[in-house]
């Protein structure tokens, strides 16, 4: 008889749902789900009680809408109600609601809490493990709140049932996951670790993967199970057949279990007692054995299973690093499941080989399969399994057979699948840069990569040709004379138009002396390509021929011509026509001596960490990369205001050129010199207009954003519109500080009864002062006038001040509020301390009161070292090696005031999975957990 | 751990949709519409295994999947799990379907989306693997099963 009894489930269900299936359109089956919505909506508010059948049934159709890609916004209240009834199957279907559509609303939340705690209570083991399964789906904070002090509990209570055992294990497990800090070690972690003891095989695998995961972090209080699970694996390994009846699958004695043994054993380094280290070597050794036996069966589930304990194994032996014989038969191993006809195998061997490959007693014999690799990227049919052997490559490659890798992996580029094609090129472009002996292959190399992908050859990739070209001087002919060849094919991708581009530009007169590519046969060749490239590329070819200006004087007047033209000269492009003006203006006026000056070759650059390297790594791990590339250009826009241009702007001709000033070149038409906010101008426009001469004018559009900019900094922009620019400059010292603000007058007209007001409202009146003294009422057109804020924080505030300003422009009256950034954080003065003071701190702050936590969606990208200098420039010191997960960043300070002193710690934890953050912030004094909580979400 | 696990037929369709890690409701959509893309256009007799897409993680997290005739089981998993001990255990779900409904096909998935649920949950429990006993399992539905019939079901 099946377990299942299809004959009697619910009808009202079974019919709605062949209603559904017998739709012929989508519309048609929305109308018919809209007509359940509201008969469920209206049974659910009749004034009938309905039984808990009807309940049931119409959850269940819930349901089923919700699987069908639809929205369920109720039901909540009608499954809540189910947990209370003493029927199983009433009771298990409410549970699988609510797992199944989570909802946050907290007074449900707290209905069903009440419901998991009488379930837990009732020593009934099958409404126990009902509850438990709903708390481990869920696996809510507020659940974790309500619960991780039971669970550890009802785990090792000597009369819990081993199915309860099973899911209290888990449950911990999962609560654990999302919040550590509410689950912690006690006496009962040595009783867990003796499950792994437990006659019941399923007790002993749920512990299995509860104690992973908590040894990770507390490794010293589960340190016994080391042992223990050597000896649980050895009896499985050594075991026949047919020993572990029901948990032998496929002839395979409890694989799942020795799976996860072998893992827990990959959290530890070798046992240290030699008789444990014996007997686990024997285990290893076994498993090698076996996979050469003869299967026992021709099932392919026999051998997933088998090869799941020896991949494991296999992992162990890498892991450990130790013992170069079973490394070496590890790798043998490997190489035999290379060839094997089975995609899986050969898919997890190159990922195993990939980690064996990184280790000394191994790489050698890694190497030796270098051919079968390379063929695997040729024929394999599997885009996965050929993206491995990528990897492979990658990890295999050293000085010896790299140019062989590197050229196998440049002819697999031609064909390779678009999807992997940018991480090929990253890859041949680091093996080419790190194994380079000659950079002439090096420069070929790259120029290959561009020529066959160019579309997939990133920034970093050219910018880093570049770098290097111009810091090794002996390989800078030969560049040149390469790009110059390279260049002659009449299709040409436009990445090497750049980096030829940049090469002749800086070292086009290496090559000149050859009347094959004299100065205007150079000239020539690179405008022919300019019609058809981008702006930021013809932006980069103007600069090159400028340089050519210096270079080689003969080519002046054909590049002047050049730049005179209308298509130049009056280019609709404001960057084009800006570089066209003052190149042209430059080459003029300038004598040869200050033209040699400006337009010297580029300073080598500084060495650094690749940025390529640092692409790549977060291509594959995001998190751990700290990418330099991508933090300077976040600064720069935000000091610019715009995108970073090309690299050949950065030298001495760039565009809103400091040095075209020195010059005295006139007036070009110069970038805004300070940072508009990259919100855009029009977003910031005050109404001009308005004439409500005694009212204070309602804050600034934008100024919010400028506002959260500052929270992190103390000098800037805060506020601009056509009129008037604000800025601000400040310093601040314990509960003290001093504000410059500068107003710049961009019109040409005087600004009448100029008067800036600070306001302070009746509640941050008493806790913050300031003090100044009032500026000129008249501010000249073009002028700049300073006034001088002291400030001193006398207790604790929310609020920020507000800054209003007033005057009179061309006879129309003026009136602009913004935020002036004095906010709470400016007052913290950083503390350095240990882990261990860190924690003991934390736990002494652990009143409800003192903590504040927000959880929130990233509103940037999630970058690590932006944010450290973000939690720096918020004030508190940034620890590190404090947290036991790397990831996380965690900051201490105190804040200081007139009155008093209060103790911060904040902890910041990134998810980069969701994009999300969980900030926590402890302070003594609940106001200001709050507002630093407010404050520094904003930024991140 | 086990992030999602979602069955859907060879058009697409849904037919069991759980997720371990909480996503609102319109991205769990998007998931389950950019996992059929990606499983769909690889042939059978590839490998069963393949980087996450962008939304669920992508590089940090595996899918594991079979083609059963008609339905797709994939399982979304972190690299704390072992690649063929997940394809061994969609076999023992599959199997253990097939046990509690006797030859079980796409309709039973349908009608019966809720006994499903409870099968899984006996060897799935908040993403982490709970049994892998077939016997065990069919043997705690066949005790829910007893206990329904003794609730004295009323048909409706």
């Amino acid at each position: 008889m099946p377990a299942v009894s299809k004959g009697d489930g619910m009808r009202g269900l079974a019919v709605f749902i062949s209603d559904i299936r017998n739709c012929k359109s989508k519309e048609a089956e929305i109308k018919r789900i809209n007509k359940e919505l509201a008969n469920i909506r209206s049974k659910f508010k009749g004034d009938k009680a309905l039984d808990g059948y009807s309940k049931k049934k119409y959850v269940c159709k819930l349901l089923f809408i919700f699987l069908l890609g639809h929205d369920i916004d109720f039901g909540h209240m009608e499954a809540v109600n189910l947990l209370s009834s003493n029927k199983y199957t009433e009771k298990q279907i409410g549970y699988l609601f609510i797992s199944v559509l989570v909802n946050s609303n907290s007074e449900l939340i707290r209905l069903i809490n009440n419901a998991i705690k009488n379930d837990l209570a009732s020593r009934n083991p099958t409404f126990m493990c009902l509850a438990l399964h709903c708390i481990a789906n869920v696996g809510s904070r507020e659940m974790g709140e309500a619960f991780a002090a039971d669970i550890p509990r009802i785990l090792v209570a000597g009369d819990s049932m081993d199915s309860v055992k099973q899911s209290a294990a888990l449950c911990l497990l999962r609560l654990y996951k999302a919040s550590p800090d509410l689950v912690p070690m006690g006496e009962w972690t040595a009783r867990v670790v003796h499950l792994l003891n437990d006659q019941h095989m399923g007790v002993v695998t749920a512990a299995v993967s509860l104690i992973t995961c908590l040894c990770k972090k507390n490794p010293d209080d589960f340190k016994t199970c080391v042992s223990l699970a050597v000896s649980r694996l050895s009896r499985i390994v050594s075991s026949a057949s047919t020993d572990l009846q029901d948990y032998t699958y496929y002839f395979v004695p409890a694989p799942w279990l020795s799976v996860k043994l072998l893992r827990l054993l990959q959290c530890y380094p070798p046992p240290e007692d030699a008789a444990v280290k014996g007997r686990l070597v024997e285990c290893l050794e076994t498993v090698l054995n076996k996979a050469q036996e003869p299967p026992k069966s021709k099932k392919v589930q026999h051998s997933n299973a088998k090869n799941a304990i020896l991949f494991e194994t296999i992992s162990l032996i890498i892991h450990y690093d130790s013992e170069p014989n079973l490394l070496v038969r590890a790798c043998n191993q490997l190489g035999q499941f290379l060839q094997h006809r089975e995609t899986n195998l050969r898919y997890l061997a190159l990922e195993s080989m990939c980690t064996l490959a990184s280790s000394e007693f191994s790489h050698e014999a890694v190497k030796t399969h270098i051919e079968t690799v390379i063929n695997a990227l040729k024929t394999e049919r599997d885009v996965s399994v050929r993206q491995r052997a990528v990897d492979l490559l990658y990890a295999m490659c050293d000085r010896s057979n790299a140019p062989q890798i590197v050229a196998e992996m440049l002819s697999y580029l031609e064909t390779a699948d678009y999807s992997i094609r940018e991480e090929i090129v990253l890859k041949v472009a680091i093996l080419a840069e790190k194994y380079a002996v000659d950079y002439t292959w090096y420069v070929d190399t790259i120029l290959n990569l561009i020529r066959i992908a160019g579309d997939y050859v990133s920034e970093e990739v050219w910018y880093r040709v570049i770098q290097i070209v111009i810091n090794r001087d002996d390989v800078q002919g030969y560049a040149a004379k390469t790009v110059f060849e390279a260049l002659q094919a009449p299709a040409c991708h436009e990445n090497l138009v750049k980096v030829g581009g940049y090469i002749l530009g800086e070292f086009g007169n290496l090559i000149a002396g050859d009347p094959r590519s004299s100065p205007l046969i150079q000239f020539h060749l690179l405008h022919s390509k300019f019609h058809l490239c981008s702006v930021p590329t013809r932006a980069l070819l103007l600069s090159t021929y400028i340089k050519f200006v210096n270079l080689f004087p003969e080519v002046k007047p054909t590049i002047q011509d050049v730049l005179r033209s209308d298509s130049q000269l009056r280019n609709a492009d404001v960057e084009l026509q800006q570089r066209a003006v003052e190149y042209l203006r430059l080459s003029t006026v300038a004598s040869t001596d200050i033209l040699a000056t400006v337009l010297e070759e580029m300073p080598p650059f500084p060495e650094r960490e690749s940025s390529i390297l640092a692409k790549l790594k977060k291509k594959k791990g995001p998190g751990t990369v700290t990418d330099l590339e991508d933090t300077k250009r976040d600064r720069s826009v935000d000091v610019n205001g715009g995108p970073e241009p090309a690299p050949a702007s950065t030298s001495a001709v760039s565009t809103p050129s400091p040095s075209a000033d020195l010059l005295g070149l006139g007036a070009a038409p110069t970038a805004p010199a300070g940072p508009p906010p990259s919100s855009g101008g029009s977003g910031l426009l005050v109404d001009v207009f308005s004439d409500s001469a005694s009212v204070v004018a309602p804050l600034a559009p934008g100024s919010e954003d400028n506002f959260a900019r500052f929270v992190c900094k103390n000098n800037g922009v805060l506020f601009e519109n056509q009129l008037l620019q604000i800025g601000l400059k400040s310093e601040f010292r314990q509960n003290l500080g001093r504000m410059f603000i500068f107003y710049g007058n961009k019109t040409s007209t005087q600004f009448l009864n100029f008067t800036p007001t600070l306001i302070c409202s009746d509640d941050l009146q008493p806790n913050l002062n300031l003090q100044t003294k009032p500026v000129d009422p008249t501010v000249e057109g073009g002028a700049q006038v300073q006034q001088v804020v002291n400030i001193e924080c006398v207790s604790d505030f929310t609020e920020a001040p507000v800054l209003n300003i007033q005057f009179r422009y061309g006879g129309t009256f003026q009136n602009v509020s913004v935020q002036l950034p004095i906010t709470l954080n400016k007052f913290f003065q950083p503390t350095e301390m240990a882990s261990q003071d860190f924690f003991q701190r934390w736990k002494q702050l652990s009143n409800p009161q003192q903590e504040v936590q927000n959880i929130f969606k990233a509103k940037h990208p999630m970058d690590t070292e932006v944010t450290k200098a973000k939690i720096i420039g918020f004030g508190s010191a940034l620890l590190e090696e404090v947290d036991p997960n790397p990831a996380n960043f965690v900051g201490a300070g105190i804040i200081h005031t007139k009155t008093t002193q209060i103790g911060c710690l904040l902890r910041l934890e990134p998810n980069l999975q969701a994009q999300m953050y969980r900030l926590t912030l402890r302070t003594s004094k609940e106001a200001v957990s709050q507002r630093l909580c407010e404050l520094l979400s904003a930024q991140f | 751990m086990i992030q999602a696990i979602l069955v859907f037929n060879n058009h697409g369709k849904p037919r069991l949709v759980r997720f371990y890690q909480r996503f609102p409701e319109e991205i769990q959509q998007q998931i389950v519409r950019e996992t059929f893309h990606l499983v769909l256009k690889r042939d059978d007799n590839i490998c069963n295994f393949l980087e996450g897409g962008s939304l669920i993680g992508g590089s940090d997290y595996k899918l594991i999947y079979r083609h059963y005739a008609t339905l797709y089981f994939v399982f979304c998993v972190d690299s704390s799990e072992s690649e063929l001990g997940i394809l061994d255990l969609i076999q023992v779900f599959v199997e253990t379907l097939d046990k509690c409904f006797e030859n079980v096909c796409e309709l039973d998935l349908i009608f019966h989306m809720d006994k499903v649920h409870y099968i899984l949950q006996e060897v799935v429990m908040g993403g982490m693997v709970l049994e892998t006993n077939m016997n065990e399992i069919v043997a705690q539905i066949e005790a829910q099963n007893r206990l329904e019939k003794s609730e004295g079901q009323v048909l409706g």
